[in-house]
């Protein structure tokens, strides 16, 4: 390292720090061009279309499963009585889960003054967007009339009839709608300089009209850089609740019912901290081939990963918490039905889903707590799958082991997926892979108006 | 309905038909020229026009709403009784193993649509069984045999007639000595004196009688005991102690509706000294056997031993030295029983179950007489059967005259004894050589298909007929609809060998009671008007034979009983019978009891013995304990005979010994039917029709798929079933809630509801209901629940509304057993209504838990969230939207459900409101019992008591302020509006809590 890095930036990276959260030797000039180049002027690499061309394939198997789940009824997924939430509720709520990583790197960690999230908080707000996507389509499609389903919305109609308020349900409609709209504000206006850079470098006529469509007229006046911040620290004090609120409310579609298992009051903390876990998780099985793929190594830097890691063995303790205490209050709390329930877990059927959870959510990630593991790029990348699959297993455990076996032992069964549920389900891993590969395709990764305020050089200026 | 949807909707009438060969049209042209066009021409003008139509709908004019093709006709002048939206009642019958049960039969604008009992008929009292709830779908099921045919061809009657005139007319001079009549049980007196008269106009001619399911060795045990045919008739609300040897006389047979009922009254415990008790030596668990207080099973050869030993100690015959070497646990069975025999006599009662054979009926007898019962806890009468026979005989004679050629004419009224016929018997290949050959029944089966003539029977909803009941009450079978395929009655075909050929069944049938009764012509008509309308001709009940003295005391040890290895017991289906509904799916689709196994028939035997054999059966992940059961497939062989089945333990199955249904493995039972389960009458001979032993069982290491609804029977210790003992209940009766906390209810966010008018409620005595599902398919038939095949009950989605839990307490090898009867709760603070993100299911201001299903978007929360699993989600398009014939059996005041909602019990909310109709129009509370649910009106043990909760005098108040009431996981808060009556067993001292 030529020149040893001023004083204010270890301040604003985190002091104690060694690795910085960009590359040095980097100018405007650079990041603007290495940035936008992936969009502009590089050659989509193979990869991409070989990518592409998969994550469509899969999205084409989504629109044949939903296709025929509507023609012929949720029974060609394995769900029944007393199992009739299943695959569907533990998609929505691990796509939603993953979804808050990227709101809380973009607001929080604004809000926070965290800069080193500034180059990853563009794809995580994207892969935000995109897991809500996925998520969306659960809800609805579970339905037995999908059709039907608007009627969860609160809207004047010829019947008189409202939604029911006291059900969860229609408060989800409210939360995920809320957290769907907002992010996706967040993100265009954060985009809205970029696009302009796009427009003004961009070599093709079609380029230049959408981008600069796009860009609502930004000429980075300083009156446009003043209104551009408030709104986005204005945008950023909205989605900052929705982070707290959103899987609170998913939570809560558990928490107010009263089957043994989900009537419980530690889930909206337990499910914030879950839905962080696996947001970063995916985050970091994101950006580590991306890095890789694009070199964009200077740019997100062992730092980046190493945060992430941080965040994630935090959050992982605080999911890991949660399991012990529903076990304890399961004991302490003399409830026979909750007793049986986490009993059921650990020796029922399921059993081995449930210890495979703990394996993927709490064992392993205890490897975290070495910085030799925190910046090895491989280990971090096998682990976040790990933990990705673990938080399915989450969501898979409380849904259908607190389901399979209630209150009366004649009603008692299990639940087994179908092809159809794996399809569905792979369908939106392709549609979000899609819908990400586009983005990575078309729009700057990184914002790379931000990533100019890291250099030295603004530092200078000021 | 589940119908196989490759085949479905379009039906063909032959063979020919199908195969669509050129003579088949030829031939189509010559019969019918103007439909010809119709069927060959892809695009007829009808095609065109349906064309024009559907692009005119595509196009956006109207598509909305289907309408039916055919045209419609208004009454001009509606006829006096028939108002549209008012249901008639009609009084008829059924018979099922020669003995009739009165019913009462609704019909919508002449669709019948719903069996009840007729509470004037003292078979029924308003109950039915399973079968005759099941029999409006019977009738309208598109499988049955359409036309009259000879060799596949369609045939007018008219060619019938002719073709069996001339037989006859052929047998004239041999004195009709090549004519043979084979009926099922005759207990119709009509027919029984028009087989009479062809039988005194053919002298030589033979009737024989086979019904798998008859009483076989009930009769020789009479003749054994009187030397004639006699029927016992039990009087169970005289009865204190009762002794069942292997009698499952409250699940079915012969008044098996009046002794439940009257078994059931004598189970208040409230009622101090009114309380029976039961005894019950069984092999397979029976409802009566899991009613009973003490409960020993017994392999089937072990059961006439005890008896014998019982009966020595009360004195009658003398016991044998093997038997008395048994184990000093039986002794102490042996004591207990007899003394307490003794200790009542006059008021015990001993029954011989259907299965064991006439040596045990025998001693039975004359251990009632000897315990002074005869007269009063029994009664004999001459038989109900019009002419009782030795059936297994009978069959015998037949097939040897077939085999030897001497049968030229074989009518067939109904049965399918190519099916049914003993394996030993060879009467499918003697059938062969019979000249022509007649079958009457419902179904093309596999009797049928040997026959040259088939000819759709009438069902007993579309001919005229009488029947006697269990005590020999006759009831005129009366039609509520013309056949709807062009049936025929025995009474017709019979009449057609007759010299009056064309003479209808309904002329048969009045002429005969006119005949009896001798009165002329206006007055017989306002008699008959009576019967009709009430359903049964007064005192025509059997009188009891006071005169029976000659009562032999049977002979201590004849029997054969020397039966070694493991043993084998044949048993009617609870669901199925002996296979004559194998093709109903309300039928397939029913749990049985205790095993809780649907659309099949399994080798049943105890845990023990399974492990022995190294085969078991476990869940499967796919619907689990509510859903798949993973079985081994075991080889049963017997007398050189083998058939391969899914084992299946079950609990208090005594150990060496497997009990297979009859009635499964069918070839052609129809769409729903053909290939269910195996054929267990491949393995049943004419010597041992009931049991036999050295049965070798092997595993074959294939598995099997049984779709079984509820394989977990233990409550885990979270008191469902509240059960205590007499003596602790006599005691202090708040012994039943020890142990179970309530909430108090102030416990809740909302405010409590009001229920200023009615307030519903139900209470269900556990300690009354058998399990025999009489609830479960009269609820299905009354509110048009779809049946959904082996597929999805695998799956766990069977529709039922109500459901009958089984639990087991105590050890395995022979537990206590209880069952438990789910419908909705309606609870006051239902987990459901909360949850409905639409207000789908919403509380009515008289306390239902109303399920609107237009409202229903299908998000299936209230189901995760109701405690009791009651709800029950279309997950396919269930119900057949389009076979016409199961289009005219629903019933028009339910709502027929589609795909994607969830639906459930509503207390039959369409009888509330036709009820509340007529109180208000007469401006009046409903009375209580003016509502009875389609449950409680099924039920024979009157276990389920619907009513007014506001109404203090009302039955159900009652019943839910005995001390006995429970709320099921009332912890919860729920507050249920259903509550159960805990059950209380009548245990002897002597024999304690050991069953």
């Amino acid at each position: 390292m030529d020149n040893p890095m001023p004083l204010e930036e270890r301040q604003l990276t985190g002091a104690g720090s060694g690795v910085p959260v960009i590359a040095p030797g980097h100018t405007f000039g650079s990041v603007t061009d290495k940035i936008s180049a992936i969009v502009l002027t590089r050659r989509t690499p193979i990869g991409w279309y070989l990518g592409f061309m998969t994550a469509a394939a899969l999205t084409g198997l989504l629109l044949v499963s939903l296709s025929y789940l509507v023609v012929e009824g949720i029974g060609i997924w394995g769900n029944n009585i007393p199992v009739a939430w299943a695959f569907d509720i533990t998609n929505f709520v691990w796509w939603i889960g993953i979804g808050h990583a990227g709101t809380l790197i973009s607001a929080i960690l604004l809000l926070l003054r965290q800069t080193w999230r500034t180059s990853i908080n563009r794809f995580a707000e994207a892969m935000t967007l995109c897991a809500v996507a996925c998520a969306g389509i659960f809800p609805l499609f579970h339905t037995g009339r999908p059709w039907l389903a608007y009627w969860l919305l609160p809207y004047p109609n010829t019947m008189g009839i409202w939604p029911q308020f006291r059900s969860p349900l229609v408060w989800d409609v409210f939360a995920v709608s809320t957290y769907a709209t907002v992010s996706l504000l967040f993100w265009f206006v954060g985009l809205v300089p970029d696009l302009a850079t796009l427009r003004d470098r961009s070599q093709s006529r079609t380029g230049r009209i959408i981008y600069g469509a796009l860009a609502l007229g930004w000429r980075g006046s300083a009156m446009h850089w003043h209104r551009y911040e408030t709104a986005y620290l204005l945008l950023a004090g909205i989605a900052t609740p929705l982070v707290v609120s959103v899987h609170t409310v998913v939570s809560f579609d558990f928490a107010v019912a009263i089957v043994p298992g989900w009537h419980t009051t530690i889930f909206p903390p337990y499910f914030v901290a879950g839905a962080i876990y696996s947001g970063f998780a995916m985050v970091l099985t994101l950006s580590i081939p991306i890095r890789a793929i694009y070199g964009l190594q200077d740019f997100i830097t062992l730092r980046h990963l190493e945060n992430m890691a941080k965040v994630m063995l935090v959050t992982g303790l605080i999911v890991a918490y949660g399991y012990t205490v529903e076990a304890f209050i399961a004991w302490y709390g003399g409830n026979a039905y909750e007793g049986f329930m986490i009993w059921n877990r650990i020796t029922g059927p399921y059993a081995p889903a449930y210890w495979a959870l703990l394996l993927c959510n709490v064992i392993i990630p205890q490897i975290l707590w070495f910085k030799s593991v925190r910046t090895n790029v491989i280990v971090l990348f096998v682990l976040s799958l790990v933990v990705n699959v673990g938080m399915w297993l989450e969501r898979f455990i409380i849904i259908v082991t607190s389901l399979h076996r209630d209150f009366l032992p004649s009603s008692w069964g299990m639940y087994q997926p179908t092809f159809w549920d794996w399809s569905t389900y792979l369908g939106t891993i392709g549609l979000f892979l899609m819908l990400l590969f586009l983005f990575v395709r078309f729009l700057p990764l990184i914002s790379i108006f931000e990533m100019r305020t890291l250099l030295p050089e603004a530092k200078g200026e000021q | 309905m589940t119908i196989d949807r490759t085949a479905g909707r379009e039906y063909w009438r032959t063979l020919d038909e199908l195969a669509d060969d050129p003579s088949f049209r030829e031939r189509l042209s010559n019969e019918f020229p103007s439909e010809v066009e119709a069927i060959t021409d892809p695009a007829t003008r009808r095609t065109f026009l349906k064309l024009m139509g559907a692009s005119l709908a595509l196009a956006g004019i109207t598509a909305c709403t289907r309408q039916p093709e055919e045209k419609i006709i208004p009454y001009v002048r509606q006829p006096e009784t028939l108002i549209p939206g008012k249901p008639l009642f009609f009084a008829t019958a059924m018979s099922l193993g020669g003995v009739a049960t009165g019913l009462l039969v609704e019909s919508h604008e002449g669709r019948p649509t719903k069996i009840e009992g007729n509470p004037l008929h003292p078979g029924s009292h308003g109950a039915t069984d399973v079968f005759a709830q099941a029999a409006i779908l019977g009738l309208y099921d598109p499988d049955r045999a359409r036309t009259l045919s000879h060799l596949g061809d369609i045939r007018p009657w008219s060619t019938f007639i002719a073709m069996v005139r001339a037989a006859l007319a052929a047998q004239q001079p041999l004195q009709g000595a090549g004519v043979r009549i084979l009926t099922e049980t005759v207990n119709s007196p009509a027919l029984a004196a028009q087989i009479q008269q062809l039988l005194s106009r053919f002298p030589a001619a033979k009737w024989h009688q086979w019904d798998p399911a008859s009483r076989h060795y009930a009769g020789g045990g009479a003749i054994a005991a009187f030397g004639q045919y006699l029927d016992a008739q039990y009087r169970l609300d005289q009865a204190d102690v009762i002794l069942a040897l292997d009698a499952d006389f409250l699940g079915s047979g012969p008044g098996g509706l009046r002794y439940a009922r009257d078994f059931a009254a004598r189970r208040l415990p409230a009622e101090a000294g009114r309380m029976n008790r039961l005894y019950a030596l069984e092999a397979m668990p029976t409802p009566t056997g899991s009613r009973a207080d003490h409960r020993l099973p017994l392999r089937p050869s072990e059961i006439g031993p005890v008896a014998r030993q019982i009966a020595a100690a009360l004195g009658v015959g003398s016991s044998d030295a093997a038997a008395a070497e048994r184990s000093g646990d039986i002794q102490k069975w042996v004591a207990a029983i007899a003394n307490d025999l003794q200790a009542h006599r006059g008021t015990s009662l001993v029954i011989a179950g259907d299965s064991q054979p006439a040596g045990v009926h025998a001693l039975a007898h004359a251990m009632n007489r000897s315990l002074g019962n005869v007269g009063r806890t029994v009664v004999y009468t001459d038989p109900v059967e019009a002419a009782p026979v030795d059936q297994i005989q009978s069959i015998r004679e037949l097939t040897a005259d077939m085999d030897a050629g001497q049968v030229d004419l074989l009518v067939v009224l109904g049965g399918n004894p190519v099916y049914t016929a003993p394996a030993d018997i060879p009467f499918a290949r003697a059938l062969d050589r019979v000249q022509t050959r007649v079958h009457l029944s419902q179904y093309a089966d596999e009797t049928s298909e040997l026959c040259h003539w088939q000819i759709p029977e009438a069902h007993f909803l579309e001919a005229w007929g009488d029947a006697r009941g269990f005590d020999g009450t006759v009831s005129i079978v009366q039609p509520l609809i013309a056949p709807l395929y062009g049936g025929r009655s025995a009474h017709e075909v019979l009449a057609a060998m007759s010299e009056t050929p064309e003479k209808s069944g309904y002329d048969i049938v009045r002429e005969h009671w006119m005949a009896q009764t001798g009165a002329v012509e206006t007055a017989f008509d306002r008699q008959w008007r009576r019967w009709l309308h009430d359903g049964v001709i007064p005192g025509s009940a059997l009188p009891e034979r006071t005169a029976v003295s000659a009562l032999a005391v049977p002979d201590a040890s004849p029997e054969p009983e020397t039966v070694a290895g493991l043993e084998i017991a044949f048993r009617l289906d609870p669901a199925v019978l002996d296979g004559r509904f194998a093709n109903n799916g309300w039928l397939q689709e029913l749990p049985k009891p205790i095993t809780k196994l649907t659309w099949d028939n399994a080798v049943i035997t105890s845990p023990a013995t399974a492990a022995e054999l190294r085969v078991s059966g476990r869940p499967s992940a796919q619907g689990g304990e509510h859903g798949q059961i993973i079985s081994d497939i075991v080889e049963l062989k017997y007398r050189d005979r083998a058939v391969r089945g899914a084992i299946f333990a079950v609990a208090g199955h005594p150990d060496g010994c497997v009990t297979v249904h009859l009635g499964y493995g069918r070839r052609r039972a129809g769409r729903v039917g053909n290939g269910m389960g195996f054929n267990a009458y491949a393995l049943r001979t004419a010597d041992a029709p009931m049991f036999g032993g050295g049965v070798e069982a092997t595993a074959t290491g294939e598995e099997y798929s049984l779709a079984c609804t509820q394989y977990h029977h233990l409550m885990e210790g979270r008191g469902m079933v509240r059960a205590v003992t007499r003596e602790e209940y006599m005691r202090d009766p708040r012994v039943v809630h020890e142990g179970h906390e309530e909430p108090p209810r102030t416990l809740t966010m909302y405010a409590e509801h009001k229920y200023e008018g009615y307030k519903w409620g139900m209470a269900i005595d556990v300690n009354a209901c058998i399990g025999c599902n009489a609830c479960v398919v009269g609820c299905q038939a009354e509110n048009n629940i779809p049946v959904v095949g082996k597929d999805q009950v695998l799956r766990g989605r069977e529709m039922h509304w109500i459901r009958v839990d089984s639990y087991y307490a105590g050890g395995s090898d022979n537990p206590e057993t209880y069952f438990q009867p789910v419908p909705c709760m309606h609870c006051e603070n239902a987990p459901c209504e909360v949850v409905c993100p639409v207000g789908a299911t919403v509380h009515s201001h008289e306390g239902l838990n109303d399920m609107v299903y237009n409202r229903c978007v299908g998000t299936r929360y209230c189901s995760n969230n109701c405690p009791y699993k009651v709800r029950r989600f279309n997950y396919h398009l269930y119900q057949d939207w389009d076979t016409p014939s199961l289009k005219l059996g629903r019933n028009p005041d339910v709502t027929v459900r589609s795909r994607g909602v969830m639906e459930k019990c509503t207390y039959c909310v369409q009888r509330i409101n036709s009820a509340k109709i007529e109180s208000e129009k007469e401006g009046r509370r409903i009375r209580d019992g003016e509502i009875k649910t389609a449950c409680q009106q099924a039920c024979p043990a009157d276990a389920i008591v619907f009513g007014d909760l506001n109404d203090p005098g009302s039955r159900v108040a009652a019943m839910q302020a005995e001390a006995r009431n429970y709320s099921l996981l009332a912890e919860l808060n729920t507050r249920p509006r259903t509550t159960y009556l805990a059950a209380v067993r009548n245990l002897n001292p002597e024999l304690g809590d050991g069953l």
